[in-house]
């Protein structure tokens, strides 16, 4: 279970490059429960999936993962908890390493690393067996570096060694926003099965509106940093691409209209 | 042939400083110029202990320790206390100059009548080939002192070499790998970047130390001034052994490196048997490295600007 209470990030503050990019974000996420969250652009999507991971501290507030209080720990020791794929197929993977040794680097994530080998005999064997479920032929080129892998065999390993040791939580940001339409969909299909083979704990980001509807059970769509919109349950069950497109277009008609009248706000009494 | 067999031997000895700083450039991708102290400290310790009365084997054994301390400070300026990488490695090679001061007492320490890991070999040596005085090897005249003090030292890189290699397939050492290789993807997979960067330049510093050690064994002293230009030169080493073996697989790199540190030297010692002033030696280095540098890139701009002329035109 995920507890995110009232978190708080600005970047630089107190310069002219201030961003408010996280403005009090309070979310509890159920075991298993599986959301999606998207957002106009700058919206701070990235930024919270980033507050969890631990790739910055947060200003105020907490997070609780897997009954931790994990708001103070460093990335690394959060790791334990958390399996994660990044939106750009060449971050979640050593690209002059072989594939078997990115899974093997992956099967001890958040244990110790002592002088055993990295990839044994032993290992090979489940190695081989793991990937052939991604159905992409790669179990015979465990011992290819993975820099000769295209953008969607990357995500899909990636995805599998995030996903190797059950993490307590898993987090996607845009991870098939990179790829070709077809590896895309080959990867959102895998994300798919994997989610519910293992029952995991799921924050998404994403920009289609498809994949929105067709994955995960609860919907957030975020706004200056804020969550604008929760939905869950019936109203989740309910929800279309186009009802998503229509809260896109309140916000922009509303944002239009605010430039506007701040103007004239500021000419009238500045 | 007592050149040829000098500058194998010498070849091989540095191979093990190339090694080091293959770790600290290639899988780091940070050029520790703290190696230039480190080569130093590692003579220097080696030859105060021996002549302090120690043994030969304590002495080397220390020596590289100083040289993982030395190290592991680099990398804590440059990961606790985020100091500048390339500026933390200034600092301790400037204070290493008078530690190693310090350590010698002196600037030059002479190793006359100490048992040396060097003596040692001789003495397997004659064991082995007996002390006729000069042996014939294909036909070739070489005295047995050179002889075994190659094979000694030829034993003693390819155990490293092994030992190198063994370690990186270890779960340690392929997190090691990754981290130069993927910081981001290796610290989500719950490993300390910083850590393995102070250790990665720990064990860097403790090669390159014993590689000072052993140098100050065959040459027969130690000197305060032997570190100046060593990083260049084991990027030399570590960038024509890349071209030797042509692959970014870990064993071929690490046999790579300890050929090319031997090229460089019987290259080197060709050059100054043709009259090449011993002045120019650092000089030429330095723009050998810096051409393999920009080669790369300058060959792959031409190859894209070249064949579209119809483009620029
Ligand atoms: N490390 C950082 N330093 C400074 N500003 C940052 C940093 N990371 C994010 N920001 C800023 O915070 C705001 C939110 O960014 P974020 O990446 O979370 O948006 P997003 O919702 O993921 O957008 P997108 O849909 O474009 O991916 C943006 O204005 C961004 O410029
Ligand atoms: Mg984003």
């Amino acid at each position: 279970m995920l507890q995110i209470e009232g978190i708080h990030k600005t970047f630089n503050p107190g310069t002219v490059n201030e961003v408010r990019a996280l403005q009090g974000v309070s979310l509890t996420l159920n075991q298993g429960s599986f959301l999606i969250i998207i957002g106009t652009n700058g919206s701070g999507k990235s930024t919270l999936l980033n507050a969890v991971a631990g790739s910055f501290i947060v200003d105020t507030g907490t997070i609780n993962l897997a009954d931790h209080d994990i708001t103070k720990w460093p990335e690394h020791r959060r790791a334990k908890l958390i399996g994660r794929v990044f939106q750009n197929p060449f971050s979640g993977t050593a690209p002059t390493m072989s594939i078997a040794e990115n899974l093997a680097l992956a099967a001890r994530r958040g244990k110790s690393r002592g002088l055993g080998w990295a990839v044994g005999r032993k290992g090979h064997a489940e190695l081989r067996e793991r990937v052939r479920t991604l159905n992409m032929g790669l179990e015979d080129r465990l011992d290819n570096a993975i820099g000769s892998l295209s953008g969607g065999q990357r995500q899909a390993l990636t995805l599998l060694m995030a996903s190797w040791l059950k993490p307590d939580l898993l987090l996607l940001d845009e991870h098939t926003a990179a790829l070709d339409p077809k590896s895309a969909e080959q990867v959102i299909r895998l994300t798919h099965d994997i989610i519910a083979r293992d029952k995991l704990t799921t924050l998404m980001v994403t920009h289609s509106m498809q994949q929105a509807v067709n994955l995960g059970d609860r919907i957030i769509m975020m706004h200056r940093g804020r969550i604008l919109h929760d939905l869950q349950g019936s109203e989740r069950a309910r929800a279309r691409p186009e009802d998503l497109l229509t809260r896109f277009e309140d916000i922009r008609r509303r944002e239009q209209l605010d430039a506007p009248v701040a103007e004239m706000l500021q000419n009238f009494y500045v | 042939m007592t050149l040829l067999i000098g500058s194998l031997t010498l070849g091989l000895i540095l191979a093990l400083l190339a090694l080091g700083v293959y770790i600290s450039f290639r899988i780091f991708d940070m050029p520790d110029i703290t190696a230039e102290g480190s080569v130093t400290l590692g003579a220097a310790v080696a030859a105060t202990l021996m002549v302090g009365g120690h043994g030969a084997v304590v002495s080397t054994i220390a020596a590289t320790l100083a040289g993982m301390l030395a190290g592991a400070l680099t990398g804590l300026l440059a990961t606790k206390c985020r100091i500048n990488k390339l500026l933390s490695g200034i600092l301790v090679m400037t204070a290493l100059y008078s530690v190693n001061l310090h350590v010698m007492g002196k600037s030059n320490v002479p190793l006359l009548n100490e048992i040396t890991l060097a003596t040692r070999a001789e003495q397997f040596g004659a064991a082995l080939f007996g002390t006729s005085g000069d042996l014939s090897i294909a036909g070739w005249e070489v005295g047995v002192r050179d002889a075994s003090m190659l094979l000694g030292v030829l034993l003693f890189i390819a155990f490293a070499c092994v030992a190198l290699y063994l370690f990186f397939r270890t779960n340690l050492g392929t997190a090691m790998r990754a981290t130069g290789d993927n910081p981001q993807m290796i610290r989500a997979l719950g490993v300390s970047v910083d850590m393995f960067i102070v250790f990665g330049l720990a064990m860097s510093n403790g090669l390159i130390a014993l590689s000072g050690a052993l140098i100050a064994q065959y040459q027969g002293f130690a000197d305060v001034q032997m570190g100046i230009g060593i990083v260049v030169l084991g990027l030399a080493s570590v960038i024509i052994g890349e071209a030797l073996v042509g692959t970014r697989a870990v064993g071929m790199l690490l046999v790579g490196t300890v050929m090319g540190s031997v090229l460089f030297r019987l290259l080197v010692a060709i050059a100054l048997r043709w009259g090449l002033n011993p002045n120019d030696l650092k000089l030429i280095t330095a723009v050998f490295v810096f051409a393999a540098l920009v080669m790369p890139t300058l060959i792959r701009r031409f190859r894209t600007t070249v064949p579209t002329p119809a483009k620029a035109a």
